[in-house]
């Protein structure tokens, strides 16, 4: 059900986000969904790629400070109120969104949104419970 | 382990009779060879005789840093060049080094009151000692290196740099005792950890560090990461480099200061008044057994106090507090008075920040702005911005409480900030640039 985030420490300074994914991309790493947040001083790249391990390795080889989370990519039916019905689901459950962003392909028809939990268990199961559909990891990587 | 018993245990009034003696000379030499000396002690209207007892001291001038500058590179020597065995300088930031000159009983002192250093820090013969001080017109290599023969030990003469380098060397050679920067010290666990050495199963035992002011806490976590018992050593080229004084392994607190050759004082360094033992303020030294250049109350800069209590060692030479700083790192933020070392001991209080972190200092308009620079690691790292955000509030709050000064803190990669292998530079001052 899960999938790996890694989340990468950067410092606002331009050309940082294009190291990365040289870094990642001549490492043979390829990157799934990309979300940026930042400040005014820094920002945190999270990324899903097919090969977190090998991406963590080199990121840290390049002194990169890193991080691995827990996200889960549920599938959003392509029609209005598509999302806004999960976000109703999880919010009367009184389950907390830490962030969300959306992947860039598509399953099937519908689109897939990456979702960060603080209670990643609970929030999968009161979504199974609501019959959302959660994609498996493996599927995720390598859509 | 002492090293000299006969001269290290002295009894006070033994030491108080053998510095007026050592005084006394001093002062007729450098008043008969030392133009400067000669020129400050007539406009002055002193005499060498007037110097009766101990306390007169008080009377002599001071030497600051700028009248070393002012007589570059040999006017303040007290013998001619050719009974100079051997020159240092030490890097001025700005414009000429300092230039120390030594006689062959200057080398002869400094090489003894190493060894004693040494000795105290729990090194002896048998020892292979690590020498990662640099080597060339900085004291720090040589120093040691002399002092370290002495006691019989193996000295490697690594130098600084080469970081890998060393790590293989001191696996291979078996090093047992790391002489180094604090700094250094804890580049080279970090270097070991990415390398997949552990530090802490190699022989080491013992960090004789210094060159540069250190904390507590950093002491703490060169003890843990590198499994040794870090000693802190004092030494300022001006006086003779490396040796001046040194902690005791037995005590670890506080630095033992050699006063056969040195006659220690501590001043208010906004008035000059010579304050009351035990109280803080800028050291002064006077050199009383140095040949080459030998220097009457130079002004350090280097803010401690003294304690005579007595230590455990059983050595009877006055004991010097870990400096929290020199005068001339302090920095005025908004008319408050900041170490450096007091972000550090901030930072080292925080959970999981590593003490890697540079002070930006400016001036907007006519407000002084002070930037905290420190460096996330995978400890304090985090996916969500509002726990970043959290940490850096925290800093932010810990310094205003401490030191009554707003500043802002900017979270900066890993190795972002000057990480040299040998001093970390911590300040940078903006406001100094097209001042001078
Ligand atoms: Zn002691």
């Amino acid at each position: 059900m899960k999938v790996e985030q890694i989340s990468i420490f950067i410092e606002n300074k331009s050309g940082r986000l294009a190291e990365v994914s040289g870094i990642l991309g001549e490492a043979g790493v390829n990157i799934r969904a990309l979300s940026l947040a930042d400040t005014s001083d820094f920002g945190i790249l999270r990324l899903i790629v097919d090969d977190s391990e090998k991406a963590l390795q080199v990121l840290r080889d390049h002194h990169f400070t890193v991080s691995k989370t827990e996200v889960i990519g549920v599938e959003v039916p392509d029609q209005p109120g598509g999302l806004s019905s999960i976000l109703k689901i999880l919010d009367q459950n009184q389950i907390n969104v830490e962030y969300m962003y959306a992947f860039v392909e598509r399953s099937g028809s519908n689109a897939v949104i990456i979702f960060r939990f603080d209670d990643v268990d609970q929030a999968i199961s009161v979504l199974l419970k609501n019959h959302v559909t959660i994609l498996a990891g493996k599927k995720i990587t390598s859509i | 382990m002492i090293w000299n018993d006969d001269f290290e245990t002295l009894p006070r009034e033994a030491i108080d009779s053998l510095q007026l003696r050592r005084l006394q000379q001093t002062v007729e030499r450098v008043y008969a060879t030392v133009p400067f000396y000669r020129d400050t002690f007539n406009k002055m209207g002193i005499r060498p005789a007037d110097i009766k007892q101990l306390k007169d001291i008080q009377k002599l001038p001071f030497t600051l840093k700028k009248d070393m500058r002012d007589n570059y590179p040999y006017g303040l020597f007290a013998v001619p060049l050719e009974q100079i065995v051997r020159i240092h300088a030490s890097s001025g930031t700005t414009g000429k080094p300092t230039v120390v000159g030594y006689t062959r009983r200057d080398i002869e002192t400094w090489t003894e009151l190493m060894a004693r250093s040494f000795v105290a820090a729990g090194a002896h013969k048998g020892d292979v000692i690590h020498n990662a001080y640099g080597y060339g017109l900085f004291t720090g290599g040589l120093g040691a290196h002399y002092g370290a023969e002495r006691i019989g030990a193996s000295v490697i003469p690594m130098s600084g740099g080469n970081t890998k380098k060393q790590l293989m060397i001191m696996q291979d050679f078996g090093s047992t005792v790391l002489t180094c920067t604090p700094s250094y010290s804890l580049f080279l666990a970090e270097v070991a950890a990415e390398e997949g050495i552990d530090i802490r199963k190699l022989r080491l035992k013992v960090g004789i560090l210094g060159a540069e002011p250190w904390s507590e806490k950093m002491r703490q976590e060169i003890e843990a990461k590198l499994g040794i018992k870090a000693i802190d050593i004092y030494g300022l080229s001006e006086i003779m480099g490396p040796g001046v004084g040194i902690e005791c392994i037995e005590a670890q607190n506080g630095l033992h200061v050699w006063e056969d050759h040195f006659i220690l004082e501590i001043i208010d360094p906004d008035t000059c008044e010579v304050l009351p033992e035990g109280e803080k303020g800028e050291l002064v030294i006077t050199t009383i057994t140095k040949e080459g250049i030998p220097l009457i109350r130079y002004r350090t800069r280097d803010i401690t106090r003294l304690n005579r209590q007595p230590c455990i060692c059983g050595r009877t030479h006055a004991r010097i507090e870990r400096l929290s700083g020199r005068s001339d790192d302090m920095l005025i933020i908004r008319g408050v008075n900041v170490f450096p070392s007091q972000i550090e001991s901030v930072l080292f209080n925080i959970e999981g920040v590593e003490p890697h972190y540079q002070l930006l200092v400016d001036r907007e308009g006519n407000l002084d702005t002070l930037e905290v620079q420190v460096e996330v690691n995978e400890q304090t790292f985090s996916d969500e911005i509002k726990k970043l955000q959290a940490l850096s509030s925290a800093i932010q709050k810990q310094i205003k409480d401490l030191l009554g000064v707003t500043c802002k803190v900017r979270l900066v990669e890993p190795k972002t900030l000057t990480r040299s292998e040998g001093k970390a530079q911590r300040v940078i001052d903006n406001r100094k640039k097209g001042a001078s």
